[in-house]
């Protein structure tokens, strides 16, 4: 594992160890608001908020470019465009496989789950997929904006 | 052009208001949304779906297809913002 206090870009002591330490914490919280949204209040849009936030809190105290090794500008760049591919891919293998456009029932020829079964797991597939966008879509804003698309050194 | 385009936003804000004055009164029970639509949800969601949280069943499956371009949105946004801003640096 990397040692995360060489870095230098972040000067304060309590910011740097307060981040490391709720980092990880804010990830896992992130991860079960997005597979706790059948049962609970949340889903994907808030649990890739929450993701993405943990990686702009990284590069708030500890700069830019150590955000970018958790998270590199080209698996930004793949999770941004397989997010909506899940969903949308999602959507027309329903309609490959006979049901209609997002009628996850239809998947059911798929793998036998049972069609109420699989309405139920295609919210799930779905809300992974729009986790994943927003997470690396509001990392993506947040280096673009903050250091005027540089992509280098930010707040 | 641009008087034009203003014009162009106030004509199309001017339907849109009007388009709202059809529009049954807000939260009115008499409402189609309030006599079929929402009771359906409540009812059937749960036996439909297996989904115990209504708010999920609707936004992932009986209005995926809103929650789909929610997602584009969110993905225009970024795409956008890449092409405004990101510049390479020259090496």
């Amino acid at each position: 594992m990397r040692d995360i206090s060489e870095h230098t870009a972040g000067e304060d002591l309590i910011i740097k160890t307060s981040v490391r330490l709720m980092v990880p914490f804010i990830q896992v919280f992130g991860l079960y608001v997005i597979v706790h949204g059948h049962y609970s209040p949340g889903g994907g849009f808030q649990g890739g908020v929450i993701l993405g936030a943990s990686f702009i809190l990284l590069a708030l105290a500890f700069g830019m470019k150590t955000s970018q090794e958790y998270m590199t500008i080209h698996v930004n760049a793949v999770f941004n465009n397989l997010g909506p591919a899940i969903f949308i891919g999602v959507g027309v293998l329903c309609a490959l496989f006979g049901g209609l456009f997002l009628d996850y029932s239809a998947l059911d020829k798929l793998i036998p789950l049972g069609p109420v079964e699989w309405r139920s797991f295609g919210i799930f597939l779905i809300e992974v997929g729009v986790g994943v966008a927003v997470m690396s879509i509001m990392v993506l804003l947040y280096w673009n904006l903050s250091s005027g698309g540089a992509m280098d050194e930010g707040l | 052009m641009k008087s034009l385009a203003l014009l162009a936003t106030l004509v199309t804000g001017a339907l849109l208001l009007y388009g709202t004055k059809d529009f049954p009164a807000w939260g009115d029970p008499q409402a189609p949304a309030s006599t079929y639509l929402s009771p359906v949800y409540i009812e059937k969601a749960v036996e439909q779906t297996h989904v115990p949280n209504i708010v999920t069943a609707v936004l992932g499956d009986y209005r995926g297809y809103d929650t789909m371009f929610e997602t584009v949105v969110i993905y225009c946004a970024g795409m956008a913002v890449v092409s405004v801003l990101w510049r390479r640096k020259e090496e």
